[in-house]
């Protein structure tokens, strides 16, 4: 069982970086537009301002 | 796509530069003030629509960036603050087929709505993350960890799910103690209870080294609550978008005549007895009368009528009448509040507050199931402690019954459905302004539809081509080609001549003239050509002395009227056709759409009467209507919808609008407010009948945290689902 003390850190770590990571993408608009998301990928333009600004 | 169509310059600035796309040299951003526009674009809905406005848009001179939200159909740019920037960027862009609209960028502004979401979008990240993670741990709990394990794992959890649920759970312990406060009870009040509850239990029986804790149930309710909650606010945000778009219109401004000449002045500034001048293609901005100038105005959109008025000096007009044809002087007489239009605005307000006040399925819903949680868990609190004498027991219990009754799905019935067919309609071309109108909207029984505009097209045809000879045809045509006229411009449209007439004149609100080997021609209004005006749209044809020859026109009925009525027909629903315009119109109108009722001659307070009395009688009336004179019966009819071409004071009253300008949406839009409203019983009957089995279990003490964990996800899933279904219907 002492393998949990390693193991439950580590999932919490990971869960943490993944919160991180969301909080990030909500400050930078990413959640603004899925529609125009879905489509602008099929553009083969580089898109220069993807955080719509 | 045709990305490269050059613009006509509408701005000073790209007189100066005449835009010629990538070889201009830009503004620099440096040297001028810049501006943030926002303009709606109800057509985008492509990757190469995106591409096509984004290159376009970036080709002048003075936009510094444009970006499509696809979304929402809306770009936003910043640009030199020039003068007169909006109308050219809304010209540039209609130039590229993409109709642009302004909105109101001080409305739109990057606003609490959008914290709000960001806010919410926050709070559901820490539940699911605080869920998923206490879901792990408790799951060695329930395959029978014991002991310190078990304590262990219980205060891990603990450590997570505390500060989450008092984060997340943020929106509904303010949401319930603003209700509390005012003494009542709304769905916030179990949930509220609920969460806090379960985390105070879990906390206690941690302490206590007990068997159950039910973190994970009080973060999963946060977590499925979180979502419904923005889902609503999705739906909201994209109604109050739809409405702040219709209410960003055109100031109303008037060109007052002063000894200096012309100046535009806002309408409130026009003074009786000021003179103003209205061209041709401007609604008149006061009633008055007339003091210089002849000219024919069209009514419709003021009383329904289609025939136009021929005035001369003298004659008595009203605002919101359409200058066709000369241009005109009107001494204003009666201004401000006093107009027909403000008598119709007054209307407006006053059936808006007669219109009684609608509770939703969801305010139903929570008045019955508020009361009955909190006296069953009651119930089972005071049983088990005086039965047992164990509280400890008994406050367990209690809280198993809060959580396994709270409502997961009832939370998540309404909103998930609405969003779901809020998404539908707009991607049909249907502006939803706010969710209640659906509910409002698959109760109807009565549908009473306007005729000018609404279920006509509102832009006169001509009706008997086969009675005008050709020369006839080909000499009006050649004469109707020079003019703005839209009678002109439809003949001139119809018959394609390549005959040359000398000496065209234009004579402003009578016709045009010329001279054919010789002879005098003439086009235009009947007393003018020496015929006797009957009762329908004409334009007149005089070759020398010869008898004049008529080209009548015809309001046209919208190509999908007569499918869209029968279609309410088959639904069960009752049409009535009812107009301002005159019996004779409205009658055969009325045959020809397939609508058995009608009425003719209809003032905007008499629609008001009949939707009343419609009402009284117990039914349900759709309004659907486009004109001023409709603005007040829409605001008095249980739901209405407006045509995008209708005028501001119609869109601004109407529940929705419907952006495509095709009727059969009007049907399509009932299937859909039906089928969600059947949606939302149902996600009510799933979650009753969960709690119809759960409860029982609760009640009698054999709930476990696991049971708890699985009711909860499984209903919520199995609503979620049920209410997506609506964006797959056919």
């Amino acid at each position: 069982m002492n393998i949990l003390a390693v193991l439950i850190p580590v999932s919490l770590i990971l869960g943490g970086i993944g919160l991180f990571a969301f909080f990030w993408s909500i400050k930078n608009n990413q959640y603004d537009d899925p529609k125009g998301n879905a489509e602008r990928i099929l553009s083969d333009r580089y898109d220069d301002s993807p955080d719509g600004d | 796509m045709n990305a490269e169509t050059p613009s006509m310059a509408a701005c000073p600035a790209c007189v100066a530069l005449p835009d010629k796309g990538k070889l201009l040299p830009k503004l620099d951003p440096g040297e001028v003030a810049m501006r943030r526009i926002e303009l709606s674009l109800p057509t985008v809905h492509c990757a190469a629509c995106i591409a096509a406005v984004e290159r376009r848009l970036g080709h002048r001179p003075d936009v510094f960036g444009a970006r499509v939200n696809l979304t929402l159909k809306r770009v936003s740019i910043t640009a030199a603050d020039l003068p007169e920037i909006e109308d050219a960027l809304i010209e540039t862009l209609d130039s590229l087929g993409y109709p642009a609209r302004p909105l109101d960028s001080a409305v739109l502004a990057k606003s609490e709505s959008e914290k709000a979401g960001r806010d919410l979008l926050a709070r559901l990240g820490v539940a699911g993350f605080a869920m998923m993670n206490v879901m792990l741990l408790s799951i060695s709990v329930w395959a029978g960890a014991e002991g310190y394990t078990r304590d262990l794992m219980h205060w891990i959890s603990a450590a997570i799910a505390l500060p989450a649920i008092a984060f997340s759970g943020f929106p509904f312990y303010k949401s319930a103690w603003g209700a509390l406060r005012r003494g009542r009870l709304n769905m916030d009040v179990p949930i509220s209870l609920a969460i806090l509850l379960a985390g105070g239990v879990s906390l206690f029986e941690t302490a206590e080294g007990g068997d159950h804790a039910y973190f994970d149930a009080a973060l999963s309710l946060t977590f499925f609550l979180l979502i419904g909650r923005y889902l609503d606010y999705k739906t909201r945000a994209a109604a109050r978008s739809a409405a702040s778009e219709l209410a960003a219109l055109e100031v109303q401004k008037a060109r007052r005549v002063g000894e200096n000449g012309e100046e535009l002045v806002p309408l409130d500034a026009l003074r009786e007895g000021d003179i103003v001048a209205v061209s041709p293609g401007e609604r008149l901005p006061a009633d008055g009368v007339v003091s210089w100038g002849d000219s024919e105005l069209d009514p419709s959109m003021l009383t329904g009528e289609t025939l136009p008025q021929a005035v001369g000096k003298g004659a008595v007009v009203r605002a919101g009448m359409l200058n066709i044809s000369g241009p005109l002087k009107i001494r204003a007489e009666a201004v401000g509040e006093e107009t027909l239009l403000k008598q119709i605005t007054r209307l407006v307000e006053t059936a808006e507050s007669t219109r009684n006040k609608y509770t939703s399925l969801a305010e139903k819903a929570a008045a019955i199931y508020a009361p009955a949680v909190h006296l069953l868990s009651l119930v089972a609190f005071l049983g088990w402690g005086f039965a047992t004498g164990d509280w400890r027991l008994a406050v367990n219990i209690a809280a198993a019954v809060l959580i396994i009754t709270c409502p997961c799905a009832l939370g998540l019935a309404v909103p998930a459905v609405l969003s779901a067919a809020s998404g539908r309609l707009f991607a049909q071309g249907v502006l939803l302004k706010d969710g209640v109108s659906l509910e409002r909207l698959a109760e109807i029984d009565f549908v009473v539809i306007d005729k000018t505009g609404t279920l006509t097209t509102g832009k006169p045809a001509l009706v008997n081509e086969s009675d005008i000879s050709l020369q006839d045809r080909s000499v009006a045509s050649a004469l109707a080609r020079h003019s703005a006229h839209p009678l002109s411009k439809a003949i001139a449209a119809a018959f394609p001549s390549d005959l040359e007439i000398e000496d065209i004149r234009e004579h402003p609100g009578f016709g045009a003239s010329g001279v054919l080997n010789g002879i005098p021609v003439r086009l235009g209004r009947a007393d003018w050509c020496g015929a006797q005006a009957g009762d329908q749209t004409a334009v007149w044809l005089r070759i020398g002395e010869a008898a004049p020859v008529a080209f009548l026109f015809e309001d046209q009925l919208r190509p999908e009227a007569a499918k869209t009525i029968a279609a309410l027909k088959n639904a069960g629903l009752k049409v009535h056709l009812l107009s301002g315009d005159a019996r004779g119109a409205v009658a055969h109108m009325a045959r020809e759409a397939g609508i058995d009722d009608w009425t003719a001659k209809a003032t905007p307070a008499e629609k008001v009467e009949m939707l009343t009395a419609l009402a009284a009688q117990g039914h349900k009336v759709l309004m659907v209507g486009d004109g001023l004179n409709d603005a007040a019966a829409l605001a008095a009819a249980h739901v209405s919808i407006s045509p995008a071409s209708a005028v501001d004071a119609s869109r601004s009253s109407a529940d929705m609008i419907i952006i495509n300008d095709d009727l059969r949406e009007i049907v399509k839009s009932h299937k859909i407010a039906v089928a969600s409203k059947r949606r939302i019983i149902e996600n009510f009957s799933i979650a009753a009948i969960y709690n119809l089995i759960s409860v029982p279990l609760a009640l009698a003490g054999f709930a476990t945290p696991l049971m708890a964990a699985l009711a909860m996800s499984t209903s919520s899933i199995t609503v979620s689902l049920n209410s997506m279904r609506i964006g797959r219907m056919k």
